[in-house]
């Protein structure tokens, strides 16, 4: 069909329908002639019924599929929480190993959730600043991961499930030498070495 | 007649082998050898004349640059024509009163023959062939065992004019990135070893045949890479936590190394060179101790330990007896000395201490532990010693990123080893 004749259709149509508009004014003269006017409106009605009944499918199911998405993201958004809570950075003092208030209070956030899954496995980095030998950095930095592993295992985290290493001054995360970037490099970082699973939430 | 334990006259053989081998290295003079005469503490000049055959120009670059980098004899620069017009032609002998003008006590004069370089040198004040030697050379000229030759022969020439055999042909390993490399001693033929994992403070087998060091992060282990085969062994038996820092005993039958383990203390260990368990030798009572390094005759080790607080260098005997402070406190500031290295002569050990807040190289006696700061500019770390005792390798940043440099501890005298930044733990070969 060419544009035209598609046009030439619908202008019959509309006349059509301007004319039944114009016999509901006037009293029915034509009585004998009910059915064609009538046909024509179920069928609108039918259309604008069935287009009415998918929108409202529509909606529902996008209805359906929002709540989803939203339960859905409301869980990862925990663990998700979780994950970063065991990811949080434990920082120390120049040349020392010792935790820290700050330390023990990162440390104290991880522990409920690392009790409330028995299965999860950590491995504890340990890292120094750029100063000093690179080989007694080594060592000291084997010396933070030991301590956070104590700590966390007196806590009651079973030590055979956190791996403690050095990487001593070798991967710093602040470039520069002044303190602003010694004081984040010496640092514990933990990563989770148990495969990726659902964790569970601690126990309110 | 007293019985004795096959054990025991087995140990006793093997102790006076090590003490004729030990006695006949330290005296070069033996069989009589005359060397140049020259003022004490004055550098005798040396002309090395140009040398005929083909490389001829290589081998002499490398001779007078070997030469000058000993630091025992001053090389006499003179452009290749003014050099060949006082070469010794039949019939001419050297003109001896120039050469001595010039302020040459030696003359150097070499040629590649098919039979290899043969070498005379000349002494001017006495007027005579000082020595004269033709020297087998590989015959892929320029190639690495080439090149070795060449510095070979630059280490006979500089015992024959000075008494005490040069140290060219050696090899100086070191860690740049997370890679391990070899450095010939005059900064050529820089090689990759190949690694498994990122590796740090390599140190050589006596014999120059192997390179211990160790790796870090997961799975931290010594081990030793043999030339040979160009295979790697793990040689540390203490598993978990971080092993580090090896050292093989001057025998080359032992590896000490410092293992740091759940209690979070490094303490020092020793190892046969091929494995097996290892025997604990620090009692460190919750400190660091590490970097071990033996004195010359394996009785003694110096190392790092943290057990005052901060790390300083301490002396003790090589089965962890009798251990005291070597360095004294530096008052005043915050004290942090460490990485030290024992001489091969036995007489000094280098370390680096913290002065006015950046590293420095020093070196104190053993007798009268008296101490010397070598160097000055930028941070200078990780001291270790060529085997002439006299020439140190350790990591300046002198010259903005940083690298390699050595230093003459007689004269004072530097020079850059590397060139690509980030050059460090370096460790200087045996002869």
């Amino acid at each position: 069909m060419t544009h035209s004749a598609r046009l030439t259709v619908l202008g019959t149509a509309a006349l059509a329908i301007v004319a039944l508009g114009a016999c509901r004014k006037t009293p029915p003269a034509i009585e004998a002639e009910p059915a064609v006017p009538s046909i024509n409106q179920d069928s609108i009605n039918r259309v604008r019924d069935a287009a009415a009944a998918d929108e409202a499918r529509r909606r529902a199911d996008q209805a359906r599929q929002d709540s989803i998405a939203n339960a859905a993201a409301l869980g990862s958004q925990q663990q998700a929480e979780m994950v970063a809570t065991l990811g949080n950075v434990v920082y120390f003092d120049y040349d020392d190993a010792t935790i820290s208030a700050q330390g023990r209070a990162v440390l104290d956030s991880k522990i409920p959730i690392l009790l409330a899954n028995s299965s999860l496995t950590i491995r504890v980095a340990g890292h120094t600043d750029e100063r000093g030998s690179a080989e007694y950095n080594l060592a000291l930095a084997q010396r933070r991961a030991i301590a956070v592993k104590g700590y966390l295992s007196t806590r009651g985290v079973s030590s055979n499930r956190i791996e403690a290493v050095s990487y001593g001054e070798e991967y710093p995360v602040a470039e520069g030498s002044m303190e602003s970037a010694w004081s984040l490099n010496r640092r514990a970082e933990f990563e989770i070495t148990s495969p990726a699973t659902p964790l569970a939430r601690p126990r309110p | 007649m007293p019985r004795v334990s096959p054990v025991a006259a087995i140990a006793a053989t093997i102790v006076l082998a090590c003490t004729a081998t030990a006695l006949r290295a330290q005296d070069p003079a033996q069989g009589v050898r005359l060397t140049l005469e020259y003022r004490a503490g004055a550098r005798p000049g040396v002309l090395v004349l140009p040398v005929g055959g083909p490389q001829g120009d290589s081998v002499r670059t490398m001779l007078e640059r070997d030469l000058d980098f000993g630091n025992r004899v001053s090389i006499v620069a003179l452009a290749g024509a003014d050099a060949a017009s006082l070469a010794p032609v039949a019939g001419r002998p050297l003109n001896w009163a120039l050469l001595g003008r010039l302020g040459a006590a030696g003359v150097v004069q070499a040629a590649s023959t098919p039979a290899g370089l043969q070498v005379t040198v000349y002494d001017v004040g006495r007027q005579s062939v000082l020595d004269s030697q033709t020297f087998p050379l590989t015959p892929a000229p320029l190639s690495r065992d080439w090149r070795h030759a060449v510095h070979g022969i630059s280490d006979e020439i500089e015992g024959w004019l000075t008494g005490t055999r040069g140290i060219a042909r050696t090899r100086i390993a070191f860690v740049r990135g997370t890679a391990l490399f070899v450095v010939d001693s005059d900064g050529a033929m820089e090689t990759g070893i190949p690694v498994v994992s990122p590796p740090l403070s390599p140190a050589w087998h006596p014999s120059g045949t192997a390179l211990a060091y160790n790796t870090y992060g997961v799975g931290s282990r010594v081990m030793v890479h043999d030339f040979a085969t160009g295979r790697a062994r793990t040689v540390s038996s203490t598993a978990g936590g971080v092993n580090q820092t090896p050292v093989f005993s001057p025998d080359g039958r032992d590896i000490v190394y410092a293992y740091t383990g759940e209690d979070g203390n490094a303490e020092l260990y020793r190892v046969g060179a091929s494995g097996g368990s290892a025997r604990r030798i620090t009692t460190g009572r919750g400190s660091l101790n590490l970097s071990p390094s033996f004195s010359p005759d394996g009785r003694r080790m110096v190392f790092t330990s943290s057990r005052a607080g901060q790390p300083e260098v301490y002396i003790m005997d090589a089965d962890g007896t009798n251990t005291e402070l070597l360095t004294s406190f530096v008052f005043g500031e915050q004290s942090y000395q460490s990485n030290s290295d024992w001489s091969p002569d036995g007489r000094l050990v280098a370390y680096q201490a913290q002065i006015a807040g950046r590293f420095q190289i020093k070196t104190i006696a053993i007798r009268d532990r008296g101490t010397r700061v070598l160097t000055s500019e930028g941070q200078n770390e990780d001291p270790s010693w060529a085997p002439d005792g006299r020439h140190l390798v350790f990591t300046s940043t002198r010259s903005g990123a940083r690298q390699l440099w050595i230093v003459d501890v007689e004269s004072g005298r530097m020079r850059q080893l590397t060139r690509s930044p980030g050059a460090r733990a370096p460790a200087w070969s045996r002869r």
